[in-house]
Parts: structure tokens; sequence; C-alpha cells
């Protein structure tokens, strides 16, 4: 592989039959304050591999890779590039080492064009022609030998999410990059997105780019890499070959026990009809329909899955039964009609109802991030007589008390309730959420991507509640990307696409490759546009 | 990972900022040729060395609770009042025309009266650009600004046009009657035998330390105040729990409104004892500093309020006795609002690395 030379980096080891890892950790440790982030962590990352970092939420994989990018100095331990120390103060450095970073949050200017932002820092002279004649004809090679395709010209904010992470694909690729650091790449993405995007990857990797995947999801992990490291509380438990492995191992390596993937559930008993959807329309400030007619039923004791990528309407289809989006059409909520566009059509008046509704984004809707666990505990059901002392003044002191026990049931951790929510892990701000509005004992409960950001031990956890709440005779409505999780806690299955309900199927009769044609907007097998 | 132990963050951060404001206040003496020390000496003698001093420091201080009471509750809906100037001269108008309605017999009939006619014209000034922003997006720091000029150029006009008694020469309402006046310290048995002359500090005072309780219950413990909080942080989540936008903000607007006009109490009734041009001199924008240095606290507003009450007499004093020309109190008050306000982050910043190396020692 002739990249691993380029880098010059083969000077001073031996041993040229067996190359030196591209990357090697030595013993690396970093504390801040009491809090250890990495212990002693060694890693071998092999040239022309892709090598996953796999670890839950504050497990220390972004600690350990703001240390090889120059953001942390280690406290202890050693980088070797290629085989050479080398010590990386900044970024500059790490760049300059052939490290090159794609965060999860990108790093573009927004109204720059895709050729401005490729040459930002990187400008040979004063005068920017020159620069961007230049990385116009690299960005051509680099499109046409990686696949990464993206108009030079183009305004950052006007390209898709998968688009603007090809640029900073594309931006540590002219930056000279053999070492590409991805930090959760697909968590932005639509499932056709982060498929391009392993596309990608593969073809970097054919190419002799050297990828290190960080990401919680094992999905990912199995389907990309040729080797996992698993990080648990600042260490590394276990660096594996993928194949070698299974989900179910590096789960348990996560978690540091045994994990369900999948929720055991019994047959699915229904009662009588608790939501009915008629004819639901939404139009947007641009006027633009965002639901064009959708009709739906769900029962009590059935989870209801809505399968789709992302902006094909679900949002807006939780935020009319939530209360906070006008609409046209019928909605009846145990045979009673519900005000779409009148007095009625907030979420008072819908919890009122017996709707309860963990929302997709719980930072910024389900949850007031400054606010204690206890203030989040009650929100939106703040006007509840349960929780007056008197006619003005509210009962904190009672508040709190039952927040205490919410969290000890739904094993919020640290249980402490005057903490802002904004300090808890996402799994335990979801468990915030799930605890106050499952505990009002709901007829309906809304929920949108339970599981989005959340640790895979408190997926199990919170997949549990979802399930036993539908065999408590509630109805569930589930939206979700994640088709792994639709499949697994449905009962029926209604497949949305650009507004509209494609079909619905059950579980068992279907699989993921009808679903996927579903959503994508293709009804029948062979009519692919 | 930046955060300061609490008590830095309340004590410390705010104690380090007025120190900064000082020893630049110092330099500044300095360069113009001018004794600090004699200048501190009479600042703090003439504010707090005498039952004087005083009544008129608690005076101030009275008048920047009110309004930076009115600036906290707006804050915490995330509005912006800056109107508080305005509403406090219209709250003025309120208080004049109660007093002067009706020969009032005693101060304990009149007070009550004047402090809803306070109170409710403050809230109308403050509640037309809470409408235009809770209605029509109209930006709350512009339309607040412009009410501003309008209460001062509408109460111009009231006293030159209206309200001036036939004969009088100065734009001025006529003197509220006897039995309108509020005792001032001087005259309440007990504190008058601390306050043995006339000081402008009243039984406003009380009423203002009343104020602060009440906007704390209001804001931590009423489910009013905790939508108006929760709308604060986070208007799409208010919205997800179906809290009103329209009317969080009027609500918060109006009881901002009304907090400002109550300050007139304060000047207009406790004091001039009747109503003269810009009667709020500028403790409207005063409170905005007293807000922003008291953490938006209710405690913290009372504390902030003393401070600047203390700088306004002290600094008049030192521009009285000393050479030191009395500019000198803005700059103060400038550098003050400066650091406390807005290079708040910069101190904060500053401490930031040395708690970290102390914690991780």
């Amino acid at each position: 592989m002739p990249s691993a030379n380029t880098q010059g980096a083969q000077r001073d080891t031996a041993a040229p039959s067996a190359p030196p890892p591209a990357i090697e950790l030595r013993g690396i440790s970093k504390a801040f304050g009491p809090v250890q982030a990495n212990k002693d962590i060694s890693i071998r990352v092999m040239p022309d591999t892709i090598h996953g970092i796999i670890g839950e939420n504050g497990a220390g994989k972004s600690t350990l890779m703001s240390i090889l990018y120059g953001f942390y100095k280690a406290d202890k331990g050693e980088i070797l590039i290629d085989g050479t120390p080398t010590t990386i103060p900044d970024s500059q450095a790490a760049i300059r080492a052939g490290i090159g970073m794609v965060f999860q949050h990108f790093k573009l200017v927004q109204n720059f064009t895709v050729l401005e932002n490729i040459i930002l820092g990187v400008e040979d002279g004063a005068l920017l022609r020159p620069s961007l004649s230049k990385a116009r004809r690299e960005l051509k090679r680099l499109a046409e030998e990686y696949g990464l395709e993206v108009d030079p010209d183009a305004v950052i904010e006007e390209l898709s999410v998968g688009h603007q992470q090809r640029v900073e694909i594309l931006k540590a690729l002219y930056r000279q990059a053999n070492i590409l650091i991805l930090d959760e790449p697909t968590g932005v993405l639509t499932p056709a997105e982060a498929d391009h995007l392993f596309r990608i990857l593969d073809n970097l990797r054919a190419q002799g780019k050297t990828i290190i995947l960080i990401t919680h999801k094992l999905r990912e992990i199995m389907e990309i890499t040729d080797t996992v490291s698993v990080m648990r509380r600042g260490e590394m438990t276990a660096t594996v070959k993928t194949a070698e492995t299974s989900p179910e191992e590096l789960a348990e390596l996560m978690v540091g026990r045994k994990v369900l993937l999948h929720v055991p559930k019994g047959p699915a008993n229904p009662g009588e009809t608790v939501l009915e959807i008629e004819g639901l329309r939404v139009t947007d400030a641009d006027k633009v329909e965002r639901l064009k007619g959708i009709n739906l039923t769900i029962r009590a004791g059935e989870i209801l899955g809505i399968a789709g990528v992302a902006g094909n309407g679900q949002s807006e289809l939780l935020e009319v039964l939530g209360g906070y989006a006008r609409a046209t059409g019928t909605i009846k909520v145990n045979g009673q009609e519900i005000d779409l566009t009148g007095k009625h059509s907030d979420g008072q008046s819908r919890r009122a109802r017996g709707i309860a509704h963990v929302p997709e984004d719980r930072h910024h809707y389900g949850l007031i991030l400054d606010f204690s666990a206890w203030e989040n505990m009650v929100f939106g059901y703040h006007n509840a007589p349960e929780y007056q002392k008197n006619a003005a003044i509210m009962d904190n002191a009672g508040i709190i008390e039952k927040t205490e026990a919410a969290m000890e049931h739904f094993d919020v951790r640290p249980p402490i309730p005057s903490l802002p929510a904004k300090s808890f892990s996402g799994g335990n701000q979801q468990k915030i959420v799930l605890a106050r509005e499952i505990e009002r004992n709901p007829d309906l409960l809304l929920v949108g991507q339970p599981t989005r950001g959340v640790d895979i031990g408190a997926i199990e956890f919170i997949h549990r509640r979802i399930v036993e709440l539908r065999d408590a005779g509630k109805a569930v409505l589930l939206v979700s990307v994640e088709l792994d999780e639709i499949m697994s806690l449905s009962d029926r299955i209604a497949v949305m696409f650009d507004g509209q309900i494609m079909g619905e199927r059950l579980p068992a009769e279907t699989n993921e490759r009808e679903l996927g044609l579903l959503m994508a907007g293709v009804t029948e097998t062979g009519g692919a546009s | 990972m930046d955060k300061l132990p609490a008590w830095a963050d309340l004590v410390l951060v705010p104690l380090i900022s007025l120190l900064l404001a000082a020893v630049i206040s110092v330099l500044v003496i300095l360069a113009i040729g001018q004794d600090p020390w004699e200048a501190v000496r009479v600042m703090v003698q003439g504010a707090l060395g005498s039952p004087y001093g005083w009544g008129y420091t608690l005076y101030y201080t009275t008048s920047f609770i009110f309004t930076g009471l009115a600036v906290t509750v707006a804050y915490h809906a995330s509005q912006f009042n800056i109107g508080g100037e305005g509403q406090a001269q219209i709250g003025g108008l309120g208080v004049a025309l109660v007093c002067l309605a009706l020969p009032w017999p005693h101060w304990t009939l009149a007070l009550p009266a004047a402090m809803v006619g306070a109170a409710l014209f403050g809230a109308a000034w403050a509640a037309i650009p809470a409408y235009l922003q809770a209605k029509r997006g109209s930006h709350i720091v512009i339309t607040t600004i412009m009410f501003n000029y309008i209460a001062s150029a509408l109460i111009v006009y009231l006293l030159v046009e209206v309200l001036r008694p036939a004969g009088q020469m100065d734009p001025a309402t006529a003197r509220f009657p006897k039995g309108a006046a509020l005792p001032t310290f001087h005259d309440i048995p007990g504190l008058n035998l601390i306050f043995d002359a006339p000081v402008p500090a009243n039984v406003t005072f009380l009423i203002a330390v009343a104020a602060c309780f009440a906007v704390w219950v209001l804001l931590w413990r009423t489910r009013l105040g905790y939508e108006i909080r929760a709308f604060g942080k986070s208007e799409r989540a208010a919205v997800y729990a179906g809290i009103s936008p329209v009317k969080v903000i009027m609500v918060a607007m109006l009881i901002s409104g009304a907090l400002a006009g109550l300050m007139a109490i304060n000047n207009v009734m406790g004091e001039a004892e009747r109503l003269l041009q810009n009667s709020a001199e500028g403790a409207g924008f005063i409170g905005i500093a007293v807000a922003l240095m008291g953490r938006n606290h209710p405690l913290g507003v009372f504390l902030a309020a003393f401070l600047f009450g203390f700088l306004y007499q002290g600094g008049a004093e030192m521009g009285l006795w000393t050479s030191i020309p009395i500019e000198l109190r803005l700059l103060l008050q400038g550098l003050v609002i400066l650091f406390t306000g807005a290079l708040d982050n910069m101190v904060r910043m500053m401490l930031v690395p040395f708690f970290r190396s102390r914690r991780a020692a």
C-alpha cells in the first residue's frame, strides 16, 4: 500500500514485512478533576483498516480522540504515528501528522461555498483565486478517486446534512490526512445517507486510508469495521476482530453485563379503539403540505410503529397529536373528537384528554435543560391539582418527593431531584421524560425517537417500559427512524413517506427490505424510481 | 466542566468585578491629579457615614429595587424590558392623578390607591410593546426604547398643557395634598431617633423589600412563575407543554411594567410630592444594571440596588465636597456596569482554571 509510505514515517522502524500501526496509543491517561476520563489506554490501529471504537456516552471515546487531535493533553502516555513517537500539542500538529477529524457537529461556515470552506485556513498567499482554482482541481480528483461528489460552488447551508459531512471529509483529505477520525458520523444522517457514507469509507479504505470510527451503534460496527475496541468508564475493555465477535458480545463488553438487544414481548391483546385519525392534513408556514391525508387507528393494548426516513411527516403527526401544530381532518380519542385548530388545541388540552407525549427532541421540547429534574418531572402537568399547595403556590416539596419516587422507579441515575436536567446523560434524560409521561397513566402515549442518543443499557430499559405500558392496555404510537426499533417493538407498522401512509404491515409478515422500499416511496416491488 | 462552585459564582465573581472597577476608578482619579483616598473617604462618609447619607442612599436604593425587579421579571420570560424609565414616568402620572383626585385624609388611604395607580399606569405602558411582541413579533427592546421617548414627550405635554395649575411657571403638577404625603424615616417613631433630620427615604423602602420577597415567591413558588421561567428558558418546550407564549409575554411584561411604575411611589409621592418632568431620573436604566449584577434574583437585586444607591449618593457627595468633578460619578457607575454586567464572563473565565487546578490537586 503506497499511502503508508507517503507520510515518510517509516524512517526509524525496521521490520518492513509488518508495517507499524498507523496509530498507536500507549498508556494514555487523562483526568478532569476527580473524573478519570481515560485510564491507561493502549490501542493499535493498523493501516488501511477501519477501526471502530464503541462505548456508551461518557465512556471516554471523545476524550481519547480529542487527545489524539491535540485538543487535550494527556496526563500520561505516548502517541506513535506510523511507529514514530509524536507529540500533538494542538490540532495543527495533528493535521501535520496526517490526522483528519470529522466532528459530530460540523465546523463549516454556513454561508461560504464548499470550495471556500475547503481552503479556509490553508489558503496560499493573500489572493484567493489561486487557492480556489487549485482546490477546485484537487476536489475534482478527490471526487473521482473516492466517490465524494459535491458541487464545489454550492453554499453550505443549502446542502443536506449528508453532503455537509462529505465536505468535512473532503476538508480532511485536502489537508492530506491519511488517518480519518469520524465521531458519531451517522447520528445526523438518514439511513440512505449513512449507507452512502459507508460506501465512501469503504472506498477510502481501499485507497489506503486508515479510519477510526467512533460510535455507539453496534450495527455500524458490525457492518463496516475490521477491528473494534470497546471502551467502558474510561477504560479500554477489549479489542477484537469484528469478524470474530457478535453484537451481543460487544453490548455486554460495553455495558458490563448481559444486555437484551430485543426486548421479549408477548402477543398484543388489542381492545377498544383509542385513537382514530381521518384525513389529517397539515400545511406548514411555507404553504408546503406536510401531511397529505393521514388515516390511522390504534387500539388499546397495541403499539403502532411509524417507520420512515426523517422528514416525511412523522414529526408533524406527533406535533398535531401533541397539540402544538394546526391541522385539518378529524382525530378522535376514545371516540371523542379533539379540537385541531381552536382554543383547545394546545398541549394542556391534549394532556387532559389522556394523551402523553415523549417528544422526538428531548433537548428542545421534552425538557428544560436548565431546570432541575423535579421541575422537569411536572413539566406540562404543572397545573395538575396534586402538584399544588393552594390556589397560587406550587407544592415544591411534594413534587420533589414524587420525583424521588419516580426516579427510583425509572432507575434515573444519579437519583438527585435538584440536579439540572442538563447534567444527566442522554439515557437518563430520556428516562426523566418517560417517567413523567408514563407515571401519569395516559390512555395514549406518543413516543418519538425514544432511544436517540441513549446508551444501550438504557435502551433495553426504555423498550421494556413501552412494552409494559402496552401490556397495561394502553395505546402507543411509536415514531422512530431506527428500523430495528420499529421492527422489535411494534405490533403493527405503518410506513410514512412524503406525508402519506404508504402501507401497513405486521412485523412478522414483513422484512427490512420491504419496509425500506415503502420508506423510499415504492409501493410495489419492481417499481423503483 | 467550566463551572465554578456556586459560592464563587454568586460572591467571588461580583466582588472581583467590583474590585476591578474600583482599581480603574482609582487610576482615573490619579490620572486627573486627584487623591483617590480622599474620594473614597468622601464617598463612604457621604453615603454611609451619617443618618443623612443613609437617608439618601436608601432612597435611591428603593427606586433601583423597583426598576431592577422590573427587569428581572421580564428577563425570566426572556423579555429584555428596557422601558423601565418610561414605565416609571407613566407610573408617576398614575400616582399624580390619584393623589390629586381626592383631598386624601391620611397617607394610609392614599398609599394603596396610589400604588394601584402607579402599577396600572406602568403596566399599561408596558402592555403595548408586550402586545406588539406577543402578537406581531416586534422586538421588545426596540419598542420599549421607543416608548421611553414617547412617555417622556407625553409627560411634558401633559405637564405643560393639562396638569399645570393656572399661573404656575414650571411644568409640574400642583403639590399633592398634605394627606397624601408619605412618612419619611424622619417621621416614623423609633426610626426618627436615628434619622433626626428630614431625609427622602420613606416607607416605600419597606414596600420595595416586600416586593423583593413577592417577586421571589412569584418566580419560584407559583405556577405562573414556573410558566414564565419555562418559557424564558425554552419557548419551544413551553409550547410543547401547552404554555401559551402570548399569555406569558403579556403577563410577565405587565408585572414588569407595574413594578417599574411602582417606583413612582418612592420618588413622586414620597419625595417630590408632585409630578415633574423626567421624574425617573435614569433609575429605569440603572435597573438594567442592577438586575444584571443581581443575577436576576430578588436578593441580588436588593444588594445591587444598594450598591448603586451608595454610588449615587456617594458620587454626589464627592462632586460636592472634593474638586473631583461630579461627572466622575457616571464613570464609576459605568465601570461597575461594565465589569459586573458586560465583562462578567471575563472574570468568570479567569477564575475557572484556578478552580479546576485546585480541584485536580
